[in-house]
């Protein structure tokens, strides 16, 4: 099942604000603590009846705020842009607490600070300017528009055969053909796996689509591919086996529909290429994922692929800030694909069980190697 | 650690002092008179510093619970081999004599290591002979599986001891799992936690069996306002919002079980779960700061939950980032253990980390060994438990893969011994 993190987006919109916001931590040598914004925080004194602080103009960026409250009531901290949209806010600061707020503002222009004594009402208000921004990140941000685009072609590619493929399958299973279902089975996998990442966005498709038995929760329902790998392998089609494969092409084709929608960071892209490794490294190299049929290292080999497609994504922006990083990474996405290869049977590979402990080994360690350099990914691409 | 601040060596080296007693008394007079001496002196030597190092074996509540959490645990989980009541009583009387000695800092039995016939085993096995008792508590509990039908227990059975339902993504090994016993021992040395158990189970032989143990280090949360909050081996702090010794209230309404809460045997004791928490260390250490930060709900740093500033400022969940996203994550850790989420709910957590070598693979066969009392394990610890395996961010890191549930009775007087009130 899905290892990477189900987060929303609008989680990860946040995330990818921290990820920046570390990137500056380490280029300014700024020695505070994890999560000061570049030239430190900005102090916000808060009375109950001022709301003073301490710098009015910062460069876009993260900006972090630290509110003190030296009133009676308890207050609130809010960061306006222009139409009082909410750029971050802080709420219930009792009398004599101390609250952190670290805010995203990537464009300058005008922007409000208001203490809020009380908790309502308009807030007492003050002007803030955020500066630059805007200079020098034209052609970065091309770049970043760019691979964001190509991945999504990658993307589209990938779920459209998924849906062509998860169709033959079903169509498989209701026939009752089992060789044939299994036969179709890895195969179908293999582009829901290269696309894994993007899936698990998804939060109640995924695990509908792709739960493991184990990861069933009390209660709900045991659906999608590894229920329909149980009957074929273990149990035997069983009579609802035909609606349980109805279902799983429903939410592929609803899956497939989202996809189209989905706006991806270069973030998103970086973090996908890495945590598809991670999912290798804890589900695929210990058996766990294909319990029934075996067939992980078809899995193995589809994470791979998607997870270099995200890099060939960003390759230009890596190739341009560290191109060291991007020859280890091929040498080492060539190393795990030579120990692949080295698996294959017939149009396929061979089951896992079928696996010495010294393969295994050897997987492991060569994923390892390979997924250091991935994890310096989003760092350099956040830049 | 913090907690034997201003003790001294001479005054809480109980052992040492009797090894040399002995070892006079084997040269001088005869082995095993001297060691008698040993103990009559022990008995009166200046009691109240060398307590310092010691934690009191008697008490409304068993040790090793609210006791400031030691640094070391040896928790063993046994089965028991006779289906004699009688025999089993017997060796419960046994092993609380020798806790009563051990967690006193004295040999596991009179002869001890050395003043036994040169022909016999000797009585303790020797190894913690030159160390102080170092806050060793021992403290016992029932399994579910112990009140079936071999002991004629069945109708002692407390509700709150369920058998654990299954829990999403665990992968439980049963080697490393269930028990009709357990013994949790802790110290500040890992030698003499190790010493204890070895000695309760040798005594044990032909009447239990250990089914599994787990060696840990490194604890991983406070019980006291006393102790620092340490870190676990994702190298978060761990365990900043438990509840500890002082919160009295709490303990109270959520972990000492009170006589009208099922069988009255139970009544200041508590339920322990224990999980054994496989940790995938090598791809937590590929996520990035602001990632791990964002799993976990807190800084790396100082410990703070997002949006605050320093380790114990209170978390606050509605805090907002950028568009008013808020800066804790739906799924982060602490949002979904929390006591507000929770609705009050909250559970005494005593875990340890552990490292047992690696796994074939080169990876770190690590994790946490997590330790909670609970009032009630169906109220308090499954639910909590059945959101975090669903929903917690962090489960992507982790792996349950050992599981067990025990009763833990209620504390000693100097006369009474383990399982009087199971057996009365």
């Amino acid at each position: 099942m899905p290892q990477f993190r189900k987060t929303s987006t609008a989680v990860l919109t946040s995330l990818g604000a921290l990820v920046a916001l570390t990137a500056c931590d380490s280029t300014n040598s700024a020695s505070g603590p994890s999560g000061a914004a570049a030239g430190g925080p900005i102090k916000v004194e808060a009375s109950d009846t001022a709301c003073s602080v301490s710098a009015t103009t910062a460069a876009a960026g993260n900006l972090t705020f630290e509110i003190a409250n030296k009133g009676t009531k308890v207050t609130e901290f809010y960061l306006y842009a222009e139409g009082d949209r909410i750029m971050g806010e802080v709420e219930n600061i009792a009398p004599g607490l101390n609250r952190r707020l670290i805010v995203e503002v990537p464009d300058p222009g005008k922007y409000q600070t208001a203490c809020k004594p009380g908790m309502a009402g308009n807030g007492i208000r003050g002007d803030f300017t955020v500066t630059g921004g805007a200079q020098g990140q034209s052609n970065a941000s091309a770049q970043k528009t760019a691979a964001t685009k190509s991945y999504a072609t990658y993307v589209e590619n990938n779920s459209s055969a998924l849906e062509t493929e998860t169709a033959k399958f079903v169509a498989a299973v209701k026939a009752g053909k089992v060789d044939e279902a299994k036969a179709e089975y890895a195969r179908t996998r293999v582009f829901y796996e290269r696309i894994e990442p993007v899936a698990e966005k998804f939060g109640d498709l995924d695990p509908s689509i792709d739960a493991r038995e184990a990861d069933v929760e009390p209660g709900q329902q045991f659906t999608g591919f590894h229920r329909l790998e149980k009957d074929l392998w273990t149990t035997g089609l069983k009579p609802d086996s035909p609606q349980i494969a109805d279902k799983l092409l429903t939410d592929v084709k609803a899956l497939v529909a989202k996809t189209k929608t989905l706006q991806l960071s270069v973030l998103d892209l970086a973090n996908g290429a890495k945590g598809l490794l991670d999912e290798v490294a804890t589900k695929k190299i210990t058996g766990e994922e294909e319990t029934f049929s075996h067939t992980d290292l078809w899995d193995f080999q589809a994470n791979l692929d998607g997870s270099k497609g995200a890099i060939a994504a960003l390759r230009p922006i890596l190739q341009e800030r560290d191109a060291t990083l991007v020859s280890t990474l091929d040498k080492e996405f060539a190393n795990v694909q030579g120990l692949l290869d080295k698996t294959r049977s017939g149009d396929g590979f061979k089951y896992y069980n079928e696996l010495s402990q010294d393969q295994i080994k050897a997987f492991a360690s060569a994923v390892d190697a390979l997924s250091e350099p991935l994890s310096k990914v989003a760092e350099v691409v956040a830049r | 650690m913090t907690s034997q601040a201003g003790t001294e060596e001479g005054t809480q080296v109980s052992r040492r002092k009797l090894f040399g007693l002995a070892g006079a008394g084997v040269a001088l007079a005869g082995a095993g008179a001297a060691a008698g001496v040993g103990f009559d002196r022990l008995g009166g030597d200046t009691p109240a510093a060398a307590a310092t190092s010691k934690v009191d074996f008697h008490g409304e509540h068993q040790a090793g619970i609210v006791t400031p959490a030691q640094p070391n645990l040896h928790f063993a989980a046994l089965d028991v081999t006779t289906k004699d009541a009688k025999k089993l009583r017997e060796l419960l009387r046994t092993w609380t004599a020798a806790a009563r000695r051990m967690t006193a800092g004295e040999e596991v039995g009179p002869n001890g290591a050395l003043a036994g016939s040169a022909q016999a085993p000797p009585d303790d096995t020797g190894e913690a002979l030159d160390l102080p008792a170092s806050d060793l508590t021992l403290t016992i509990g029932f399994g579910p599986s112990l009140f079936d039908d071999r002991f004629g227990l069945a109708a002692k059975r407390p509700p709150q001891l369920i058998d654990l339902p299954a829990f999403p993504k665990d992968k439980l090994d049963p080697a490393r799992s269930g028990g009709d016993l357990c013994i949790q021992a802790c110290a500040n040395d890992p030698q003499v936690a190790v010493h204890a158990v070895r000695n309760l189970v040798r005594l044990g032989f032909g009447v239990t069996e250990v089914r599994w143990s787990q060696l840990g280090f490194g604890r991983s949360s406070s019980t006291s306002r006393s102790q620092q909050t340490p870190r676990n081996l994702f190298g978060f702090k761990d365990g900043t919002n438990n509840v500890k010794a002082e919160d009295t209230d709490v303990l109270r309404d959520q972990v000492w079980a009170q006589a009208g809460d099922g069988q009255a045997w139970m009544a200041g004791g508590t339920y322990l779960v224990a999980r054994r928490i496989r940790m995938h260390i090598e791809t937590w250490d590929r996520e990035t700061l602001a990632g791990q930060e964002q799993i976990v709900g807190r800084t790396k740093g100082s410990g703070a939950p997002l949006g605050q500033t320093g380790e114990f400022d209170q978390v606050d969940l509605q805090v907002g980032g950028a568009g008013g996203t808020p800066l804790i994550a739906e799924d982060a850790h602490i949002r979904l253990a929390s006591r507000q989420t929770r609705k009050g709910v909250q559970i005494l957590r005593r875990g340890y980390n552990f490292v047992d070598g690696s796994d074939g693979v080169g990876h770190l066969e690590a994790g946490l060994f997590f330790l909670a009392f609970n009032r009630d394990t169906r109220t308090q610890y499954v639910p909590m438990q059945q959101v975090l395996s669903s929903k917690d961010a962090m489960m992507e890191y982790l792996q349950h893969t050992g599981s067990a549930h025990f009763a833990i009775p209620p504390g000693l007087t100097p006369t009474s011994n383990w399982g009087d009130g199971l057996f009365a």
